[in-house]
């Protein structure tokens, strides 16, 4: 590939562990009291195996849950944390902007804290006093110029950090969710500033957990899940599945368990680090966590445990019977104690269209107390009108304020067979009357 | 990436596109000129602050020094009692005597005050890429700074004693950067140590303390001459000179006040004059080597 500008950033399967002394030795005296004492260290990988790069001009995010890794993955690229294997590619100059204001010293006044933030932000001293003017001005702040800091109020804080923020003009920006400070009026600017960059193609890599700003603004976004790369693509897609992972306690369960057998391979391999295909058995391993993690929310103090179609005389059925009455049953067992709880069915047709729902809300809302250890079974009958197509049954156990106990997306999936009568999306009963008009009345 | 790349150092790897890879946090970072100003920026932030701090900031900058050499002024010079006096085995006791406080208070502050920088600093070496270097290099910069402030009242004092002026003076700024060579390296093992093991700081105050009393900034170190102890003859002038604060303290005298003060070389009688230097470069070398060796790790300890 000749003459092919380089990616502004190329992370290349990047692991970083921390070490984590299980009992610190923080003095000299216990290190010469024992000198022999070995204390045992925790390992944390922080982040495992990332690999991706951003092309140039790109607007990237990087989501995942506290404690994915995304904060330690920007801090790699940065340069403030080492990585333990694998290597980041930077191509540009790098601004990070992992808080507003760092440097600031609250005992000086405005012009020595645009200094040295500006310095620590990548500028040097002189550039940063050639641009005082324009950041005191667009701070609006220059009645307050001789003001230290400390007398400044927080709005007035935000706004002096953004300013300098916005001057230091770098190639590939590196922002970690520092759109979490400010009211709302900051927000805005920090957005205009967002587009104003995109226009101007600089390079954004940016870390958070709004999804909101993440589809409105970012390129692609990768979704990281204990120190994984879970999805990398469309914002749309990643957001997603990132709110699949983060409302789905099964999928918690699942994760975790992946992501510790995933954690015991790393240590086994650290052992025996000449272990040639150590990436197989990972890729092997998420996939598992994945199928189940795809399709559940909730709090998980009830479990839908199975879900079937039955005829009206309660014989399993293996496909929709169309234009005939059946029964969708769900045995769901209970974990907690549940009062009122709603059940209810989502169906969906293969193409995604949201045919009907059915629950307990409007029938019999009241069903009072279940106790923890009992079964549950319900049944939802209702005549499948239904054009021929694969159905898809979403199954869920709700609180009566609306957040889910467990909602099981897709669970269960039938076809539809019999006589249609329709090439729509449903096949409604109904009736058709043909009524002959008298000559006189369609004379008038 | 094959698994044969994998293995390779960080720091060498390079590749045929994405060009060459991050070195991650190090003691001098990537770029020496944004250690430069990095550095510089800590540094006159810290000393502004020492005299926006009250409007008497620079008073009170001089207070500490100026205080310490009235009492020992006072008390040991012979001026309050005749039974009590030590000598410097020089003339002009006053300014020789604030020129050695003056030094000693900069070491103090270069050594002491680099001790807890790294801790002190969390906030920016855990959020920005910052050559870890910065950090102790700014302490020391910034004493250094106060200490060019500081020595105006010492020449105040040798003018007024009637102290000639000679081309000797220039010998000043060498003896200065000798001493702050020797303070950086301590700076950097200093606050390295500190990250790991907290009572650095008190034992190092403590140590302090003790090299107050042994460099003989109110008394000769010259006048000791050798002893015979425990079959060992020891000369106690020799030992006390191998600390590189002294040796400059007894050259910056020689060079300063008068050349009836023995040079450093002189006091310790040629070849002898290399066991202060070579502390100075050790203390230089080996800092900079544990501290490079623990850079890449610091952000992760604090």
């Amino acid at each position: 590939m000749p003459s092919v500008a380089p990616p502004p950033i190329v992370v290349d399967d990047v692991t970083k562990v921390f070490r984590l002394p299980r009992e610190r030795i923080s003095t000299l005296k216990e290190r010469a009291l024992h000198p022999f004492k070995r204390t045992g260290v925790e390992k944390f990988v922080a982040l495992r195996n990332v690999s991706f790069a951003v092309r140039p001009g790109e607007f990237f995010g990087i989501v995942g849950r506290n404690g994915s890794g995304k904060s330690t993955l920007l801090k790699c690229i940065a340069g403030i944390y080492a990585v333990d294997k694998g290597a980041i590619y930077v191509n540009g100059k790098v601004s990070t902007f992992i808080e507003l204001g760092v440097g600031f010293n609250p005992d000086l006044p405005a012009r020595d804290n645009v200094v040295l933030n500006g310095t620590m932000l990548g500028l040097s001293p002189k550039e940063a006093r050639r641009r005082f003017d324009r950041i005191i001005d667009f701070a609006e702040l220059r009645d307050f110029v001789d003001l230290k800091l400390k007398n400044y109020s927080s709005g007035m804080l935000v706004r002096l950090a953004f300013s300098v923020m916005i001057q230091v003009d770098a190639d590939i920006l590196l922002i970690d969710e520092i759109l979490a400070v400010g009211d709302a009026a900051f927000q805005q600017k920090c957005y205009e500033e967002f587009e104003r960059l995109r226009r101007v193609g600089t390079t954004v890599l940016f870390v958070t957990h709004d999804m909101g700003a993440v589809q409105r603004f970012c390129d692609r976004a990768l979704l990281l899940e204990h120190g994984r790369v879970v999805e990398t693509g469309e914002p749309q897609q990643v957001a997603n599945r990132y709110l699949e992972l983060n409302f789905s306690p099964a999928a918690r369960a699942a994760e975790q368990q992946s992501a510790e057998a995933a954690q015991d391979q790393e240590e086994e391999r650290d052992v025996q680090s000449t272990s040639m295909e150590p990436d197989r058995e990972q890729e092997a391993a998420a996939p598992v966590g994945e199928t189940e993690a795809q399709a559940r929310y909730g709090d998980g103090k009830a479990e839908i445990v199975r879900v079937w179609l039955e005829d009206e005389e309660g014989n399993e059925l293996d496909y929709i019977p169309i234009g005939r009455r059946c029964v969708l049953a769900m045995r769901v067992a209970v974990r907690e104690p549940l009062i009122d709880p709603l059940f209810g069915v989502n169906v969906h047709n293969d193409r995604g269209d949201h045919l009907f729902s059915a629950s307990n809300l409007f029938t019999s809302p009241r069903l009072g107390r279940f106790e923890a250890g009992e079964e549950v079974v319900v049944r939802i009958s209702f005549p499948a009108y239904l054009a021929p197509d694969r159905y898809h049954f979403t199954p869920a156990v709700a609180h009566q304020g609306g957040s889910w106990i467990d909602r099981r997306e897709r669970m269960f999936s039938l076809p539809a067979a019999g006589t249609a009568r329709t090439d729509g999306l449903v096949d409604l009963p109904y009736e058709v009357v043909c009524e002959r008009l008298k000559e006189r009345e369609v004379a008038r | 990436m094959s698994s044969a790349t994998r293995d390779i150092k960080l720091s060498a790897r390079r590749h045929p596109i994405y060009g060459t890879a991050i070195k991650g946090p190090s003691a001098l970072g990537s770029n020496p000129r944004r250690l430069l100003h990095l550095t510089w920026t800590i540094a006159i932030a810290e000393f502004k602050l020492a005299f926006f701090g009250s409007v008497l900031g620079y008073l009170w900058q001089l207070m500490r020094p100026l205080l310490l050499f009235g009492v020992i002024y006072l008390v040991l010079s012979g001026k309050l009692s005749h039974k009590v006096h030590l000598s410097l085995n020089g003339p002009h006791y006053a300014p020789a005597l604030l020129l050695g406080i003056v030094l000693f208070t900069f070491f103090t502050e270069a050594t002491g005050g680099s001790v807890t920088c790294l801790v002190d600093r969390e906030n920016l070496i855990r959020k920005v890429e910052l050559p870890r270097l910065a950090v102790p290099l700014a302490s020391v910069l910034t004493a250094l700074l106060n200490l060019v402030l500081n020595l105006v009242p010492v020449l105040i004092f040798m003018l007024a004693e009637g102290v000639t002026p000679t081309i000797r003076w220039l010998e000043l700024p060498l003896l200065v950067a000798a001493l702050a060579a020797f303070a950086l390296g301590l700076a950097m093992l200093l606050s390295v140590g500190y990250v790991w093991f907290r009572d650095v700081k008190p034992i190092w105050e403590v140590l302090l303390q003790a090299a107050f009393y042994a460099s003989g900034i109110f008394f000769a170190v010259t006048s000791f001459g050798s002893r015979t102890v425990l079959g060992v003859r020891i000369n106690f002038s020799h030992l006390l000179l191998f600390n590189p604060f002294a040796a400059v303290l007894q050259q910056a005298r020689h060079a300063l006040i008068s050349p009836t003060y023995p040079s450093a070389m002189t006091a310790l009688g040629g070849p002898l004059f290399a066991v202060p230097l070579g502390i100075i470069a050790a203390s230089l070398g080996i800092g900079y080597l544990v501290f490079d060796r623990q850079a890449p790790y610091v952000a992760e300890q604090l």
